[in-house]
C-alpha cells in the first residue's frame, strides 16, 4: 500500500467516524469538527511515533473513550440539546438546507394566504358567512385542503398527470357540494358537510404520496402525516383561541367590540390558513421531532381496552340490551373510528420486524371487544332500521360506515391473531390498512355524489 | 499513581484558564499541555475537556473562533477574556489557600515522622 492509498483510507475512516458520531444528538456538527481535529492531532502524533495510519486511527479512537460517556458529558453542559428544537428557518450549519427550508416557508405563507383570501372571495358574490351558513358548511374544506394539496404537490414537484387529477377531483368536490338542490335543513347537506372533507383529505393524500401512490410505505407515511397534522392543527387552534380571547377582551376594555372582525375574518381565515400551516409544520419537522400520535396511542390503548371490556362485562352482567336510540349507530361508528385510529397509529410506529409483545395482545383485546360491542349494536338494530324509522340518508350512511369499519377491524383482528401466533408477518397488517384507504375514499365520494339524488335531495 | 477523578474535576477550571492565560490554544494542544505539566499523571478525557471549554465560553471566561494558522488545519481556538483572567486570579487565591494549608499540615507531620517510610514493625 502506498502512502497515498493509506492517506485515502484514513480519510475514509474519518468520514465514517464523523457520520457515526453525528448520530448523537448531544453532539452538534461544530463539536464533531472540534473532536475530529482532536482525533487528527492524536493520529498525526501516533503516525509520527511510527504507527501505520490505520493502527494510529484505531488507537486514537480507542483513546477517545466510549462515545456514550462522551455524549453524556456533552449533555451535562448542553442539556438543551436533549430537547430537540424545531428550527423552522433552517439549519444555520448547512446553507443548502437553509435555503430549502426558507423556500418551503415562503410557499407555505403563499398557500396560507391564498386559503385565507379564498374563504373571503364568495363574499364578493354576496354570500356572507353570517347569513349563508349552509354554503360555508358544505364548502369549508374546499377553501383549505386544495391549498394544502398545492403546497404538498409543489414540494414534491408533482408531474402534470397528478396535477390534472388533483384539479379534477377538487373540481368534482366543488360540483358535488354546490350542484345539488339541497335545502338549508336537508339531511344530505349535513352528510355532504361531513363526507366531503374526508373525500378531499384523501385527495390531499394523493398529493402527499405524489408519484408512487401504489406504495404501501408511502401510504403509511400519509397516515402518519394525518395523525401529526391533526395534532398540530389542534395545537394551533388552541393557540388561536387564546389569541382571540385576548383580542376580544382587550378591545372590549377600550370600548371597541371586535366581534364582527373575529367571527367574520379572523376565525375563518385563521382556520383555513391554520390547516396549511399545520401541514407545513409536519413536513418541516418530519425527522426532527418524535411523532406524538403513536405516544398518545400507547397511552390510551390500555385505557380504551379496559373501558370496552368493562362495558362488555356490564352488558353481560345486567343483561341490559343496548338501548338503540336514533343516534346510537353514529356513536358506535365513532367508537370504531377511535379503535381504528388506535390500531393505525400503533402500526405506524411499530418496527415491523420486532417480535410480538404484550402490547400486540392488548391491541387484539381492544379490537375484539370493539367488534363484540358493535355486533351487539348491529343485532339490536337489525330490522328496526328499515321497519321502524325508515331509510334516511343519515341512517344509510351510518350503517354503511359501520359495515366498512367492521370489515376492516374484523380482518385486522384476524391478522393480529395470526401475527401473535407467528403465522403471518406484521407487514401483512400494515399492507391491509394501507390497502384499505381507497375504500374510505370511495365511500366518502359515494355519500357526497350519489346519496343526494338517491334520497331525492331530502 | 493516577490522580483521583474528583480532584481532576475540581482542578480542571483553573488548569484550563491558566493554560489559556499563556496564550490562545485549541483542544488537542491544551490536553497535550496538561499531560506535559503533570508528567502524564492527570487523566483528562475529551469528555471532560470539551464540555468544560464550552462552559467557560458560555460563562464568558473565554472566547472561541475557527481559524486556520498557516500550514495547519482549521481549528477552534480559545482565548481567555478579562473576565476569565479575573476568575483565574480568584481561583488561584482559593487554590493557594488550600495548598498552603495542606503544606502546613504535611510539613508539621514531616517534622515528627517521615510520611514516606514507616516500617511496618513500628506500628505493631
Amino acid at each position: 500500500m502506498t502512502a497515498r492509498e493509506g492517506q485515502e483510507e484514513l480519510e475514509a475512516q474519518f468520514e465514517q467516524w464523523r457520520r457515526y458520531v453525528l448520530r448523537r444528538r448531544e453532539l452538534q456538527p461544530s463539536d464533531v469538527d472540534e473532536l475530529e481535529d482532536h482525533l487528527r492531532g492524536s493520529v498525526d502524533e501516533l503516525i509520527a511515533a511510527g504507527l501505520s495510519p490505520d493502527e494510529a486511527f484505531l488507537v486514537a479512537v480507542k483513546r477517545m473513550g466510549s462515545l456514550d460517556e462522551l455524549s453524556r458529558e456533552f449533555a451535562r453542559e448542553h442539556s438543551e440539546r436533549l430537547w430537540k428544537q424545531l428550527v423552522l428557518t433552517g439549519d444555520p450549519d448547512s446553507p443548502a438546507a437553509d435555503t430549502h427550508s426558507r423556500r418551503d416557508m415562503w410557499a407555505m405563507v403563499l398557500c396560507g394566504a391564498g386559503a385565507a383570501v379564498s374563504i373571503k372571495v364568495p363574499e364578493l358574490f354576496g354570500l356572507r358567512l353570517a347569513d349563508d351558513g349552509a354554503f360555508y358548511a358544505r364548502n369549508f374544506a374546499l377553501f383549505a385542503l386544495p391549498w394544502l394539496a398545492v403546497f404538498l404537490a409543489w414540494r414534491r414537484q408533482a408531474r402534470r398527470p397528478l396535477i390534472g387529477t388533483l384539479v379534477a377531483l377538487f373540481g368534482l368536490g366543488a360540483v358535488a357540494a354546490n350542484a345539488y338542490p339541497l335545502a338549508e335543513e336537508s339531511k344530505s347537506l349535513v352528510l355532504t358537510s361531513i363526507h366531503l372533507p374526508i373525500a378531499l383529505w384523501l385527495v390531499v393524500g394523493l398529493a402527499y404520496v405524489a408519484d408512487d401512490w401504489r406504495s404501501s410505505r408511502r401510504r403509511m407515511d400519509f397516515i402518519r402525516f394525518t395523525g401529526e397534522w391533526f395534532i398540530y392543527f389542534v395545537l394551533i387552534a388552541l393557540g388561536g383561541g387564546v389569541l382571540l380571547l385576548f383580542l376580544f377582551h382587550t378591545f372590549t376594555a377600550i370600548g371597541i367590540i371586535p366581534q364582527e372582525f373575529i367571527s367574520q375574518w379572523l376565525l375563518p381565515c385563521g382556520a383555513v390558513a391554520g390547516a396549511v400551516v399545520a401541514g407545513w409544520l409536519v413536513e418541516a419537522k418530519q425527522s426532527v421531532v418524535e411523532n406524538i400520535a403513536p405516544v398518545l396511542t400507547r397511552l390510551f390503548t390500555p385505557l380504551f381496552t379496559a373501558a370496552l371490556l368493562a362495558f362488555l362485562v356490564a352488558v353481560g352482567w345486567t343483561s341490559h340490551g343496548i338501548n338503540v336510540e336514533r343516534e346510537a349507530l353514529i356513536l358506535f361508528d365513532l367508537l370504531l373510528v377511535v379503535v381504528l385510529g388506535l390500531l393505525l397509529y400503533s402500526i405506524s410506529a411499530r418496527d415491523p420486524l420486532a417480535p410480538t409483545g404484550l402490547f400486540d395482545k392488548l391491541q387484539l383485546a381492544l379490537v375484539v371487544s370493539a367488534l363484540a360491542i358493535d355486533v351487539l349494536v348491529l343485532l339490536a338494530i337489525t330490522g328496526r332500521i328499515t321497519d321502524e324509522y325508515g331509510t334516511t340518508p343519515n341512517r344509510a350512511a351510518a350503517l354503511g360506515e359501520n359495515v366498512i369499519l367492521l370489515a376492516n377491524l374484523a380482518y385486522s383482528a384476524w391478522l393480529l391473531l395470526r401475527f401473535i401466533r407467528r403465522r403471518t408477518p406484521f407487514a401483512a397488517l400494515e399492507r391491509w390498512q394501507t390497502g384499505y384507504l381507497p375504500v374510505y375514499a370511495v365511500w366518502a365520494w359515494i355519500v357526497v355524489l350519489l346519496f343526494p339524488p338517491l334520497f331525492s335531495y331530502v | 499513581m493516577k490522580v483521583a477523578k474528583d480532584l481532576v474535576a475540581a482542578s480542571a477550571t483553573p488548569m484550563v484558564l491558566g493554560i489559556l492565560a499563556e496564550g490562545e490554544s485549541y483542544g488537542y494542544a491544551i490536553l497535550r499541555r496538561i499531560n506535559e505539566l503533570s508528567g502524564g499523571e492527570l487523566d483528562w478525557t475529551e469528555g471532560l475537556l470539551y464540555p468544560l471549554l464550552h462552559r467557560l465560553e458560555r460563562l464568558g471566561y473565554s472566547e472561541s473562533s475557527w481559524q486556520s494558522v498557516a500550514g495547519e488545519r482549521r481549528r477552534k481556538y480559545y482565548r481567555i477574556t478579562d473576565k476569565g483572567l479575573a476568575e483565574l486570579a480568584e481561583q488561584r487565591r482559593q487554590w493557594d489557600t488550600v495548598t498552603d494549608a495542606l503544606k502546613e499540615i504535611w510539613l508539621g507531620l514531616g517534622d515528627r515522622r517521615p510520611l514516606t517510610a514507616i516500617p511496618l514493625g513500628c506500628r505493631a
